[in-house]
């Protein structure tokens, strides 16, 4: 990094001298281990020095602070400007109950809304579906129809507020429903912020709430970026998720790896099928994950934004500089919260939350302490909450953009993932792209094995989390926990019995049809859907007509 | 030769979390055990069925959607219903606590919740299969 090559070569040479000797010492009194490992389980040096980086250059490399390659931020002056987005992803049983937590997580100071769904809804079926048995409004919130909707944002203004909804295969619908909603309360789609997750290729790798095979599903996102960059051109129009890849158990270079490469996926269907490059690209946001090793996951966080920067301005030529821009949100590791002691987790939701910071998020969701066993009471999420607000007022680290840069180690760890991810990339690529990585099994294979690894070494004690495998006391149950209430699921079947019956059906058959002539032709879906969800056609019989025209995934694994 | 534990491996309902089933199937199939791994998304019905096929000595039951107290209990049900309740059933998962005794009352013999070592799994396993 701008080093004098003289001044590298003598810093070289006292470094291999001292390494000598003190290897020598090590001998007698051995360290605490015989490897050191990040997290991720990637050597780590005993110290860095210039000669580490000496191969960077610093205005190429790193750049200033909203500039080219955006290692150091996107923003010029980062949360000197605002801070992060804090955004709570909450969402459970009935549209009512979720609407009470929005309103209260508004109250404490929530800056945006996360909507949680549960799994019907987001693998397409209603409440009444026999699938649907037992899961209705237990890991979010159930939406049947446009009137679960209404009543969901009921008295939140949505020209105020930017909504983020974790919603992948039937993503159109609920962004339909979404705008039909803001329509009634007389705001215009140009005036609607928020993301949808929209991201397909993930749910294929590690979350598993795919409907319809990889075609027609690139087909609805591209149809959602067009129908979005003109009449909804404020919204994020899909979040590219690492977070799901990195709680299935990969690595954090994988995690980037991974999700880039379908970043390129969606970029070149959207490419294909006729947009221009910079009416999309951004629009494009991210979502990674955060873990304990807090030096690890900055250098990870850097390194996306200068990999990604880098491929869309020298692989598909971008121009201007917002589609070269990596904007991620974060939320805290799932996978790193413990059972056992759970108030230990507030201190590692405080690290993970510093992570995130240090690496220039946009956007935080914090996990609570309990969700390694149920969903979080309003407790919990205070503190949760509460965390994010304590690292932006109280830690100073806010004050100076990307405090960390110029560390060594964190300039060879950012290096050094930006690489390992660009190999992973280059892999994908000739395996023809991460749709068909993923059909063979390749990315999922990869991510089982480092899943794997992580479980063994847990078990032999050479990775340590504490309360888990060290540390333990004996531990009353935990009590207090949230219980969504079993009635939900009658609740919804009895407000569809309702809804079908008061509805104008000839309508809902009308638009369905026309929906299903739309899919099987080659006319962008998203005004089809719109004119279903305002029908209070039910987001079961519009995802069965895509089910019919498009058919079914089918997962396969590989042990 | 004894052949050796045969071992469903299942993801009732919805939920796509299968970290933890991949690990578990892994685990016990590095320990000599015969596992089959049934991918996601099944049906009680779907469960015992592959159960039957199969001839299993033990169904591993791995969830993490809180849909536990409805759909755990339907497999063993549906698989007494086939006089095949000689079949070990265990659950795994993001299972509150208070939730257990209900569970094991309904017949799943034993619960393993997050931070379990696999090791404490195939023991219990090789313990308490029928054969």
């Amino acid at each position: 990094m701008m080093f004098d090559k003289d001044q590298i070569s003598i810093l070289k040479e006292a470094v291999d001298k001292e390494n000598a000797k003190t290897q020598e010492k090590l001998q007698k009194r051995p360290e605490r281990k015989k490897e050191f490992t990040t997290g991720s389980g990637s050597p780590v040096n005993r110290y860095y020095t210039p000669v580490d980086v000496s191969a960077l250059d610093y205005m190429e490399d790193l750049g200033l602070p909203g500039e080219y390659p955006y290692t150091r931020g996107v923003q010029p002056n980062m949360y000197r400007g605002q801070f992060w987005t804090m955004r709570m992803y909450a969402g459970f049983a009935t549209a009512e109950e979720s609407n009470k937590r929005y309103k209260f997580l508004v109250e404490q100071g929530s800056s945006g809304l996360s909507v949680a769904f549960d799994l019907p809804t987001q693998i397409g079926y209603d409440s009444d579906h026999q699938l649907s048995e037992g899961e209705v409004g237990k890991v979010g919130v159930a939406i049947d129809s446009l009137a679960d909707m209404e009543i969901l944002f009921g008295g939140i203004p949505l020209d105020k507020v930017s909504t983020s909804m974790t919603i992948n295969a039937p993503a159109s619908v609920l962004l339909a429903m979404y705008i039909a909603v803001a329509e009634k309360q007389g705001v215009s789609s140009e005036k609607l912020r928020g993301t949808i997750q929209n991201d397909i290729l993930k749910e294929y790798i590690a979350r598993g709430t795919y409907i319809f095979p990889t075609e027609p599903s690139m087909r609805l996102i591209t149809d959602i970026f067009e129908y979005c960059s003109k009449e909804v051109p404020l919204w994020n129009t899909i979040s590219i998720s690492g977070y799901h890849i990195r709680e299935a158990g990969s690595t954090a270079a994988q995690e980037v790896g991974f999700t880039l490469a379908d970043g390129i996926a969606y970029v070149e269907a959207a490419i294909k099928s006729g947009l221009d490059v910079d009416a999309f690209a951004p629009r494009l946001s991210f979502f990674f994950n955060a873990h304990n090793d807090l030096l690890e996951e900055v250098s990870k966080y850097r390194a996306a934004r200068r990999l990604w920067a880098r491929i869309m301005k020298d692989r598909f030529g971008a121009k201007d500089p917002k589609s070269m821009q990596l904007k991620f949100h974060t939320q805290t590791g799932g996978s790193t919260l413990t059972a056992q002691q759970p108030e230990n987790n507030i201190v590692r939701v405080a690290i993970q939350t510093l992570a995130a910071v240090l690496g220039g998020t946009q956007s935080l969701h914090t996990n609570s302490k309990d969700e390694a066993m149920a969903l979080p009471t309003e407790d919990s999420v205070r503190v949760a909450l509460r965390t994010q607000q304590i690292v932006a007022h109280e830690s100073g680290v806010t004050e100076v953009v990307d405090p960390l840069a110029g560390s060594y180690y964190i300039e060879a760890k950012t290096k050094e993932i930006e690489d390992e991810a660009y190999a992973y990339i280059t892999k994908i690529d000739d395996l023809g792209g991460a749709p068909k990585a993923i059909d063979v099994g390749y990315i999922q294979q990869e991510i089982m094995d480092a899943s794997y690894d992580y479980q063994k070494k847990m078990e032999s004690g050479e990775i340590i989390v504490v309360g888990m495998n060290k540390y333990q006391i004996e531990e009353a149950p935990p009590t207090g926990l949230l219980r969504v209430d079993p009635a939900v699921g009658e609740m919804q079947k009895a407000r569809l019995v309702e809804l079908r019956s008061s509805r104008d059906n000839t309508r809902v058959t009308e638009t369905l049809v026309a929906l299903k002539k739309a899919c099987e032709g080659t006319d962008n879906v998203m005004p089809f859907i719109l004119e279903a969800v305002k029908a209070y056609a039910t987001l079961g019989e519009i995802c069965g007509v895509m089910r019919e025209v498009f058919g079914e995934y089918q997962q396969s694994v590989n042990l | 030769m004894e052949r050796p534990i045969r071992v469903l491996v299942a993801k009732p309902g919805l939920d796509g979390h299968d970290r933890g089933a991949k690990v578990i199937a892994r685990a016990l199939r590095d320990a000599g055990m015969e596992v089959i791994y049934t991918g996601l998304r099944q049906t009680a019905e779907q469960i015992v069925n592959a159960a039957i096929q199969e001839d299993v000595d033990c169904v591993a039951l791995s969830i993490l959607s809180g849909a536990h107290n409805t759909l755990l209990p339907k497999v063993v049900e549906l698989l007494r219903g086939e006089g095949a309740d000689d079949i070990l059933v265990i659950g795994g998962g993001v299972i509150p606590g208070e939730d257990i005794p209900f569970l094991k009352e309904k017949g799943i013999k034993e619960i393993f919740t997050p931070g379990t070592p696999t090791q404490v799994t195939i023991d219990f396993i090789r313990g308490n299969v029928n054969r």
